[in-house]
């Protein structure tokens, strides 16, 4: 049996703006995958929660608000915490270029900005999750 | 293995995985129902079905609250499509739930339906049993919104909710065979829309209609999203367990449901050993061939195979 990929894709955080993350969900789908989407004003808890019970490969958060900085690394965290570091996090959004070096280094695997193209985050992923 | 015993003391990754095995893996899988197999029967399996839109979801989310009032450990398995095309699929379900993840008491998990078509996916079965090993009061099943015909939750789940909204058809729709047929408990939800009334008195004269028997599914009139009724349709819930326990129905329907797993899991092994008896020299192709040519038939044929395999 071919396994697909399974993806969990949150929206963390305030902002109420969810088209780039369903697109971005509607691409992976596109691409053979399984999206399990949360939709909006998730808590890092509740994401991590979430993406233990789907038993997910990778988690692909979205932001527009700005919490990036505290959100994406609290995710990261608690992913530690209840040894579940192998789930991979991508993220996007309005992301500022000084930002992401700092975010890389809290284990944000990859983080695509506006004008990424959806094929390049679908070979991302592909080439990426372990399992 | 490991996991088992660690989903056994209630570890919420380790029944993650499992469900994964089952869902991926044949052989491993086969290995892990065969370990589990004797926790499995304690729980009070429901499922919820009806067409897309008609709120399963939430419904789902406002009746797992209710039960963890009273402390019952429950478990969920939301099955939505996968596409036929891409095998990919959005899996959707969790949006309504979200509150619910975080609170220990609770297990949600999503599935791609894979290819399967009767409204569950293969693996749904199998993965019930680990949530019933994994000590699970309760087992909500939530279909893929489901049209006419995919009635396969029948087959595993011990009580059958039916959720309808108003406004899908005339009342022709509710006496034609089917999905109609299947519930144990008739659900019509968002209640506050126009026709909701109309939509529950089709339904009633539908259920007047069938013959007679001991029992008659009630209608229950909900409102999922604002809370309205869950509590009737919970008690309409309990009441039909307590109908299967005292009438011995409960023990009927398992045992019948356990026969029809078992006789699909016999067909499917037969198919595999058929096609990997006749994979290696084309065999299949030549009698697709002769049956094409109409020098024989295909029942025949079925006898010519199976009288190969031992």
């Amino acid at each position: 049996m071919d396994k697909p990929i399974r993806v969990l894709v949150a929206k963390p955080g305030l902002d109420g703006h969810d088209r780039g993350a369903k697109m971005i969900a509607r691409a992976l789908r596109d691409a053979g995958m399984e999206v399990i989407y949360t939709g909006l004003r998730q808590t890092p808890e509740q994401i991590v929660a979430a993406a233990i019970q789907e038993d997910v490969d990778i988690i692909g958060m979205s932001i527009l608000s700005g919490a990036h900085n505290h959100l994406f690394p609290k995710v990261i965290g608690l992913l530690k915490e209840q040894d579940a570091e192998d789930i991979m996090v991508i993220a996007g959004g309005v992301i500022p270029e000084d930002d992401i070096p700092a975010l890389k280094e809290a284990g944000v695997a990859a983080i695509f900005t506006p004008g990424a193209l959806t094929t390049e985050i679908v070979q991302f992923i592909r080439d990426n999750v372990k399992r | 293995m490991e996991l088992i015993n660690k989903m056994l003391k209630g570890d919420k990754r380790a029944c993650a995985r499992l469900i994964s095995i089952v869902e991926n893996d044949e052989k491993e899988s086969e290995k892990l129902i065969k370990k589990i197999y004797k926790y499995t029967g304690n729980a009070h399996i429901i499922g919820i079905t009806g067409p897309p839109g008609a709120g399963k979801s939430t419904l789902t989310d406002k009746y797992v609250k209710l039960l963890r009032k009273s402390n019952y450990k429950v478990g969920v398995i939301a099955v939505d499509p996968t596409s036929p095309y891409t095998g990919g699929a959005i899996l959707g379900d969790r949006i309504r739930m979200n509150d619910l993840a975080l609170d220990p008491g609770v297990f949600i998990r999503s599935m791609g339906t894979r290819g399967y078509l009767g409204g569950l996916a293969k693996a749904t079965r199998n993965a019930v049993k680990i949530l019933d090993a994994y000590g699970c009061d309760y087992i909500i099943i939530e279909t893929v919104g489901v049209g006419q015909s995919e009635v396969d939750i029948v087959k595993a789940a011990d009580t059958v909710v039916l959720v309808m909204v108003p406004g899908l058809g005339d009342d022709i729709q509710s006496i034609k065979a089917g999905i109609m047929e299947i519930g144990d408990l008739f659900v019509v939800n968002k209640s506050d829309l126009f026709g909701a009334q109309r939509t529950a008195t089709e339904i009633n004269m539908m259920l007047d209609m069938s013959p007679k028997t001991d029992r008659r599914p009630p209608v229950v009139m909900v409102t999922a999203n604002q809370n309205k009724n869950i509590e009737q349709m919970e008690q309409e819930i309990q009441k039909h367990y307590q109908y299967l326990v005292d009438n011995g129905l409960l023990e009927e329907r398992r045992k019948k449901n356990i026969k029809r797993e078992l006789l699909e899991l016999v067909e499917e092994e037969l198919k595999k050993l058929v096609i990997r008896e006749t994979e290696n020299n084309g065999e299949l192709d030549l009698m697709t061939e002769s049956l094409f040519n109409k020098e024989t038939d295909p029942f025949t044929l079925r006898d010519v195979l199976l009288s190969r395999i031992k």
